[in-house]
């Protein structure tokens, strides 16, 4: 079962991990992903990061998509940790833990949960930067990340 | 009645983050439904000029342009999100 949590409050990946592990021996492999504020994009100097978001459809969708994850990658548990409000350089935005029996899975399902929360989980970053305050616009290169896990499988023969 | 819900510049170009609206029975879907929305303040039109760069959703779930519409429906309109 999916361990969901949307909050302003900072988290503690450690705290998380152990948490994590200790619902099961049936593990072989943890893997997590912790998304930070950056300090430069580009040329400019971000001092501050809001997220806003909605939390109504944050929450439904973010528990389709953990149970998906966890069907599809055989996952034994997954945890996604997700930040709102104001933000600043170093801090920890988004933390995603999965477990599963073998590192591929959990390799796997945690890049699956990251794509999915770049692309479609309902949550805007407004940054301001020594270019004044702006909205972040969304990255083609995220869509085209998240597009390979519907895309057709490759047949063995390259085709 | 529909409820309709505005984020990030969206929002901030319409002025509101939340409206409770009664459009004409004739608007079935959100096509229809963005094309009266838009006319209702120089505001609206301004923020759902370009329906390209928008995303939406009905009920909490995302949704497109020939999507029906009804009374008691929450619709959500917002930039291409940009979380994680």
């Amino acid at each position: 079962m999916a361990h969901i949590r949307v909050q302003k409050d900072p988290f503690d990946v450690a705290q998380e991990l152990a948490a994590l592990q200790k619902k099961g021996a049936d593990m072989g492999a943890l893997v997590s992903f912790t998304g930070l504020v950056r300090e430069f994009d580009d040329d400019r100097r971000i001092t501050k990061l809001t997220l806003e978001h909605y939390p109504a459809m944050t929450k439904r969708q973010l528990h389709a998509i953990a149970a998906e994850a966890e069907a599809r990658f055989s996952l034994v548990h997954c945890r996604v940790i997700h930040r709102f409000g104001p933000l600043h350089p170093g801090d920890p935005i988004v933390l995603v833990i999965t477990a599963a029996r073998h590192r591929k899975a959990a390799f796997e399902g945690a890049e699956f949960l990251m794509d999915w929360l770049k692309t479609k989980a309902p949550f805007w970053k407004k940054e301001e930067s020594s270019n004044g305050s702006q909205w972040v616009a969304a990255q083609e290169s995220d869509d085209l990340a998240a597009q390979k896990w519907t895309a057709p499988t490759v047949k063995p023969n390259g085709q | 009645m529909i409820t309709c819900l505005y984020f990030a510049w969206v929002r901030e170009r319409i002025g509101c983050d939340e409206e409770s609206l009664s459009p004409p029975s004739e608007v079935g879907n959100l096509h229809q439904f963005l094309d009266w929305l838009s006319r209702k303040s120089a505001a609206h039109a301004h923020a759902l000029s370009d329906p390209t760069i928008l995303r939406f959703a009905i009920n909490q779930d995302y949704a497109t342009m020939d999507s029906p519409i009804k009374k008691g429906d929450e619709v959500a309109i917002f930039p291409p999100v940009t979380g994680g």
